[in-house]
């Protein structure tokens, strides 16, 4: 084993791609662990609609419309407290005060939106500011879509306005888009102006509003049920899945070779103890126990990362492990070892444990996906860590809401690809190192 | 005279060999049983919460007998003292009857001698199809679905497995072969991951297959339009399952082959002029069937372990969507009983195969 058997890799091309997926998703993950302080990320993905208002509701990504025919619409926002927002304010009297604001947008989507909804913030000590809304369309027709009062802090949802619905005939975001001259609803394209005009009854009394038309896709990854980008949870799933991947096939690997060697080098009782444990190990059914670790006790990534390394350091490779080292034991230069008087940590350490590096490395490199797909599939039972976002969890929201009924594709088949990319790496690479460390399958 | 003499040496030492089988097959059958018996021992514990569960199953004791006495009209009249009383005498005989009364430590034990003894007992909360509450019930009645989908699955995988693995390392380094071998990859990923890609594709979005499930609700009357409903359902679990595992072993074996292939009785075989036919049953497979059977039976017991998570996505209803429900419940009995199902399948496949080898390997034969 030295440097030259690495560089063989670059014979195999199907390890040098590999190679290339697992550093970029290293880098994805120190660029997300560097980028998106873990506190901060944490905080936002368990934040809820506070957090995540602005964002459409189980949406896919944008980049969907590069395939699309029909184009969907993108999120509109507009925000009064925004630079470069006219606001015209005409003092009627003493008390009385007129606000009108206008906003305009380009609309071009071939889709409708999603829904349509402001949110007002005011200030005022008895009387609340009155509001009209006017909805002026790309062909001169202008809708009266709400008179109402606001309070402090007032959300209306003008999708969700019946007595509007009942008036136009269809919800608003499909009756204000769409283009009245064409048999199929479609939305007429071109500039709409959503006017807000607004009295205040008290000299210090003002409001300001936030008013979002909710497109069809959003951002790199799309959002879920509530309004999350899924681009945080698939990024912060990747150093996640690879922390517990690696750790567990590095920690469960070492300890399995140490305890194979220890036992093989003393024999005797050390042995018989070892393969006892190893027999009932192979009776309790892990899945299941670390099922029942979830449930019953915690659901922490560590706690059963802890579990997993427990029940796999006396797994079926000891055995394995153990008939290379007792062909291992009875070679020459062990006894010669034994002649100078090297102690047996010496000799497990530095004879028989460098000896079996070849078929451990392969092996650990194997484990790897096996691992990051264990707590994917606890995570796909609803068992996943209740704070940090992981792919496997993605995949049980996606699920848990039916995003395959309603064709919802993209929030399955995202996280799913990071695993296929993350699993489909390490396996590759273990199976050319493979045959690089053990040169009977070389050629075959 | 000699003769006779060879004569009982030869029946001597054939006695000897059948003696120390004999002695290897009982130390074996005594370590198996051993380690079945801390398996579950360590798996009651860990479904009792280390008697936790006792608690939580107190307090509904305690809750439902003052349901039952504040409900019961004849115990109006008595006076709250009174009716205390009753209460704690109510509690304390519940308990006993369930055996709540002695340390947990006690009865984890007694838990133990009943498992081993497949004495299953009866679920806390979960009842079977048909109403009942023995546990035994609950499992016979999903194991069959468990079975006939992972059943089929893995003899379809292994045979299959074992005769494409054949062929190709007779032309290694041919197309198919460098095929396999890239694909070998693929079982990285469990069944049910795949499992989701297919249901994607061919209920979601082509809609030709159903999503999960056994048959469809309602199941038909007809005999055979029920077994075509179940064939209809089980389309999708068998390829997941088969994508998941099938390269690897068709791989893994081919390389078992060909390692074997390369040995020099099968090149003088070769040399001999042998059909590869002959070669293959003679020189091949001969000496490989210990490793092709012990895998075999291995792989028939590891092969439902996945089945939690692989039922639970295609909602198919066998013994693993038990398993999970019985943990949401805190049915220990529940869990307990798969549990001792599957050590002692798994102990007795050990079992078996150790005096099996006993047999065909000399190694063990000398002792």
């Amino acid at each position: 084993m030295n440097l030259n058997q690495f560089r063989d890799i670059t014979r195999y091309p199907s390890a040098v791609v590999a190679l290339v997926i697992i550093l970029i998703l290293v880098g994805v993950s120190i660029y997300t662990v560097i980028a998106l302080p873990y506190q901060e990320s944490v905080t936002k993905w368990r934040g809820g609609d506070m957090v995540w208002q602005d964002n459409p509701r189980g949406v896919p990504p944008t980049w969907i419309n590069l395939v699309r025919s029909k184009k969907l619409p993108e999120t509109i926002v507009y925000r009064s407290t925004d630079e470069g927002v006219e606001k015209q304010i005409t003092p009627l009297d003493k008390e009385l005060t007129d606000i009108f604001m206008s906003f305009q947008f380009e609309y071009t989507a071939d889709e409708f939106p999603q829904e349509i909804i402001l949110f007002f913030t005011s200030t005022y000590e008895k009387k609340a500011p009155y509001i009209s809304l006017i909805w002026k369309t790309p062909d001169g027709r202008e809708i009266s879509i709400g008179d109402f009062a606001i309070e402090k802090t007032y959300t209306r949802r003008i999708s969700q306005d019946d007595q509007l619905t009942k008036k136009l005939g269809a919800p608003a975001e499909v009756a204000l888009f769409a283009d009245p001259n064409s048999e199929e609803p479609a939305p007429l394209k071109g500039t709409y102006t959503l006017e807000i005009a607004g009295i205040t009854f008290e000299p210090e009394s003002a409001f300001e509003v936030k008013s979002i038309i909710f497109g069809k896709v959003y951002g790199m990854a799309g959002t879920d049920h509530l309004r999350r980008d899924l681009m945080l949870g698939l990024l912060w799933g990747t150093p996640v899945a690879l922390a517990f991947g690696l750790l567990a096939a590095v920690i469960t690997s070492v300890l399995t070779m140490t305890i194979a060697a220890t036992g093989a080098w003393f024999g005797g009782w050390v042995d018989g103890v070892i393969q006892r444990v190893t027999e009932i190990n192979m009776m309790l059914p892990v899945l299941p126990i670390l099922i029942m670790i979830g449930v019953f006790y915690s659901r922490s990534l560590w706690v059963i990362l802890g579990f997993v390394i427990l029940l796999s350091i006396f797994g079926a490779s000891i055995k394995s492990f153990r008939a290379i080292f007792m062909q291992e034991r009875e070679a020459g230069y062990i006894q010669a070892a034994q002649a100078y008087g090297a102690s047996n940590g010496r000799i497990i350490l530095r004879y028989l444990i460098p000896r079996i590096i070849p078929v451990l490395i392969p092996s650990l490199v194997v484990l790897i996906p096996s691992f990051v797909f264990l707590e994917a599939s606890l995570a796909v039972l609803g068992l996943g860590d209740p704070v940090m976002p992981t792919w496997g969890k993605i995949i049980n929201d996606a699920r848990t809401n039916g995003a395959l009924l309603k064709g919802q594709y993209y929030w399955v088949l995202e996280p799913s690809f990071m695993l296929m990319l993350t699993g489909f790496s390490f396996a590759m690479l273990g199976f050319a190192l493979d045959r690089i460390f053990n040169p009977r399958l070389r050629g075959m | 005279m000699a003769q006779l003499a060879q004569h009982d040496l030869k029946r001597q030492a054939q006695l000897d060999t059948l003696k120390r089988i004999g002695k290897y097959t009982i130390i074996r059958f005594f370590i198996l049983f051993f380690a079945v018996a801390v398996g579950i021992y360590l798996t009651i514990l860990v479904a009792n919460m280390g008697g936790y569960v006792d608690e939580i199953q107190r307090a509904e004791i305690r809750e439902n007998i003052a349901i039952q006495i504040s409900m019961n009209p004849e115990y109006k009249k008595l006076s709250t003292e009174e009716r205390k009383q009753l209460q704690e005498k109510l509690v304390v005989l519940e308990e006993e009857r369930l055996g709540l009364n002695q340390p947990f430590i006690i009865r984890s034990f007694n838990y133990l001698k009943d498992a081993l003894t497949l004495n299953l007992g009866r679920a806390k909360n979960m009842t079977s199809d048909s109403g009942s509450r023995q546990v035994k019930l609950i499992i016979l009645e999903r194991l069959p679905a468990t079975v006939l989908l992972f059943g089929t699955s893995f003899l379809i995988n292994f045979i299959a497995s074992l005769f494409l693995a054949l062929m190709l390392s007779r032309r290694y380094g041919s197309f198919w072969d460098r095929f396999v071998v890239a694909l070998s990859p693929t079982s990285a990923a469990p069944g049910w991951f795949y499992g989701i890609f297919l249901i994607v594709i061919f209920a979601a979005w082509l809609r030709v297959l159903p999503y999960g499930g056994m048959v469809d609700a309602p199941p038909p009357e007809d005999p055979l339009k029920y077994a075509l409903s179940v064939a209809e359902h089980m389309v999708l679990p068998l390829l997941a399952l088969a994508i998941s595992s099938i390269f690897l072993s068709i791989y893994s074996w081919r390389t078992f082959f060909l390692i074997y292939s390369s040995e020099d009785y099968v090149e003088m075989a070769k040399a001999k002029g042998l059909t590869d036919r002959t070669i293959e049953r003679r020189y091949i497979l001969r000496p490989t069937l210990p490793t092709i059977v012990t895998n075999f039976a291995l792989s028939a017991i590891a092969v439902w372990l996945g089945a939690i998570i692989f039922e639970t996505v295609f909602n198919w209803p066998g013994i693993g969507r038990v398993y999970f429900q019985a943990i949401g419940l805190f049915d220990t009995a529940v869990i307990v009983g798969t549990t001792v199902l599957y050590a002692y399948l798994l102990a007795i496949t050990v079992f078996l195969l150790d005096i099996v080898y006993a047999f065909i390997d000399p190694r063990v034969k000398i002792g």
